[in-house]
């Protein structure tokens, strides 16, 4: 059978079939005046030649400079096996696998990677993947408010210390849906939730509180105590972790008395390249009583009529392809093939390489943050502990030093002023297990530099 | 062949109701829904207490090929669910007159079942579905 279906005597037949004439008269619905008629600005094709010169030259803009930026996305070491073993033809597919006497090998790759995800967050059921980890939380709001029946508020508490875009892509997905995101403050000093402004609102209907660990500011949060006292209050629990940190962390199934009942994140650190900003994919783990809840694709291990195990994909009935307008999401598999890498990522890392990853990340920071805090006009904004990321209050603007630094051959950090403008310059800063002791020596000394250069401007 | 019972009413949407003792009805789907659903695997009733229109979507019975929506037959507010579907929604396959009952409600108005089909007038509607 040709790969491509349609040859023009079968779209001849079908357009006969439905007494139609053209495949543009099935288009003629679309007002002509909306309609374009040519492409224009849209240069002549190129060869692959001279596109593979274009993107080298491209490319080479880019320069190789010394990151130290996180706030979402990470640049940890992906072993070359990862991505050879992704390409391979069983499994390299974006594509949701609904024929599964065709699609052994994506199934199974599916199927594991809900195990390995499920195991590592301390939950009992995955979903395969949402489009990020923004859309991930938006996804989390919108099945809390369907899993929670006894609470009519559809209000979530988001603490103001969950990342930035995540809660603008909550509002966004999810806030012309009737659903209300009230901010909780974080505590100047700390970093973390406030609580006793979290606590102001016991007693009303609360369908959900997010509880992020480690938060944006890579601070770690009291989560037993937030997770038990949002319970008390008989709201749902959704987490947003980072998936690296959770191989030295409690899992989220393990805080406070009963655990979270709702965990999402973003998958990139886990064997996804920058490549910046994407594509990534977010992951989404619940307990068994909000399976149905759930939206995206679940895939189960069953057997067929032989006997034989064998894998297909299970409780789709709420999904677009059986339930249209009505399903429980809108959600595509495009992220597949990030899925099936950072399965990869996890089998080669194995618990505890991935235990290594986190916590040379860890360490990398806290040297990070002591070298940079020994520079004039640098200091830590908040005292908590933390994972692989911190804040930096600097003593000129954080964008006229990044610029400096830009200059030197280092991205030096995210600059907060836009989203957190109350802090003042503040810089978050991330080292991961990729920089060595040389790399944290010359970040330093470019951030003296770059100070000095702000000073004197 | 598929059972209409005749003592008890019917929606287009193939819900039937029936009147009880007690002046309350009692809503399940007939058994042509149960057959054309297939084996059921889970149900979610509405919550008691809540307060319905007729024609409004509140529960929604799962089986392995789809979920659909259970529309209220008559406007009124939910008295008692079926908690035995929880554990077992194949009762609705096996019984879908009886033990597969979903939920009864007060009707808001009486004579709230005299605008349903009668057991002919739905036999009619399934005949019509299958010209």
């Amino acid at each position: 059978m040709p790969f491509i279906p349609h040859t023009k005597e079968d779209i001849r037949e079908m357009l006969a079939a439905i007494g139609a004439p053209s495949i543009e008269a099935l288009f003629d619905e679309i007002p002509q005046e909306l309609r374009i008629k040519s492409l224009t600005g849209i240069p002549e094709g190129l060869a692959e030649l001279e596109v593979g010169r274009l993107m080298t030259e491209r490319a080479k803009l880019d320069g190789t400079p010394l990151s130290f930026i996180g706030a979402g996305a990470y640049e940890h070491h992906i072993p070359s096996a990862v991505w050879a073993i992704t390409s391979r033809g069983e499994i390299y597919s974006a594509y949701t696998p609904y024929q599964a006497e065709a699609s052994q090998g994506t199934l199974q790759a599916i199927y594991e990677y809900q195990t390995m995800i499920a195991s590592l967050t301390g939950m009992q059921v995955s979903n395969a993947t949402l489009y990020d980890g923004g859309s991930a939380l938006a996804e989390a709001a919108l099945m809390a408010v369907r899993a929670h029946r006894k609470s009519t508020s559809m209000r979530l508490l988001v603490p103001a210390s969950v990342h930035p875009h995540y809660r603008k892509v909550a509002v966004a997905m999810a806030g012309n849906q009737d659903l209300v995101f009230d901010t909780i403050p974080y505590v100047r000093e700390t970093g973390r939730i406030d609580m006793a402004a979290l606590t102001a609102h016991a007693g009303e209907d609360i369908t959900a509180v997010v509880i992020p660990q480690p938060n944006f500011f890579g601070v770690l949060e009291d989560v037993d105590a937030l997770t038990d006292w949002a319970h008390a209050q008989g709201a749902l629990v959704i987490a947003v972790v980072n998936p690296t940190s959770l191989a030295l962390l409690k899992p989220p199934g393990e805080w406070g008395a009963k655990g979270v009942d709702i965990v999402v994140g973003e998958g990139q650190p886990l064997g996804v390249p920058l490549s910046s900003g994407g594509p990534y994919f977010g992951f989404m783990t619940t307990r068994m009583e909000h399976v149905r809840q759930m939206p995206g694709r679940i895939v189960g291990r069953t057997v067929d009529l032989d006997g034989r195990e064998g894998f297909t994909l299970t409780l789709q009935a709420r999904e677009q392809h059986i339930r249209r307008g009505k399903a429980t999401s809108n959600i595509c598999t495009n992220q597949g093939l990030l899925m099936t890498a950072a399965t990869i990522y996890m089998s080669i890392m194995g618990p505890e390489g991935l235990e290594r990853v986190a916590a040379q990340s860890a360490q990398r920071t806290r040297e990070l943050v002591a070298a940079l805090t020994r520079v004039k006009g640098v200091r830590k904004a908040f005292d908590s502990p933390h994972f692989h990321e911190a804040v930096l209050l600097l003593e000129r603007p954080a964008a006229v030093v990044l610029r400096e630094l830009a200059d030197r051959g280092v991205l030096g950090g995210f600059d907060l002023a836009a989203d957190y403008p109350e802090l003042g310059s503040a810089l978050l800063v991330c080292a991961t297990e990729t920089k060595t002791a040389a790399d944290i020596d010359r970040y330093s000394a470019a951030l003296a530099e770059a100070l000095r250069a702000a000073r004197a401007a | 062949m598929t059972q209409i019972p005749a003592d008890i009413r019917y929606a287009k949407s193939h819900e039937w109701a029936k009147l009880l003792g007690d002046g309350s009805v009692e809503v399940g789907i007939s058994d042509h829904a149960q057959g054309a659903l297939g084996d059921l695997v889970f149900v979610e009733v509405p919550a008691v207490g809540r307060t319905l229109d007729a024609g409004e979507a509140c529960a929604v019975v799962e089986s392995v090929k789809a979920a659909s929506d259970v529309y209220s037959p008559v406007a009124g507010t939910v008295t008692e669910v079926n908690g035995e579907l929880a554990n077992a929604p194949e009762l609705i396959n096996s019984d879908p007159y009886g033990a597969g009952w979903l939920f009864r409600l007060r009707p808001a108005a009486a004579g709230a079942l005299d605008a349903l089909l009668t057991a002919a007038d739905y036999e009619a509607v399934l005949q019509a579905e299958n010209a």
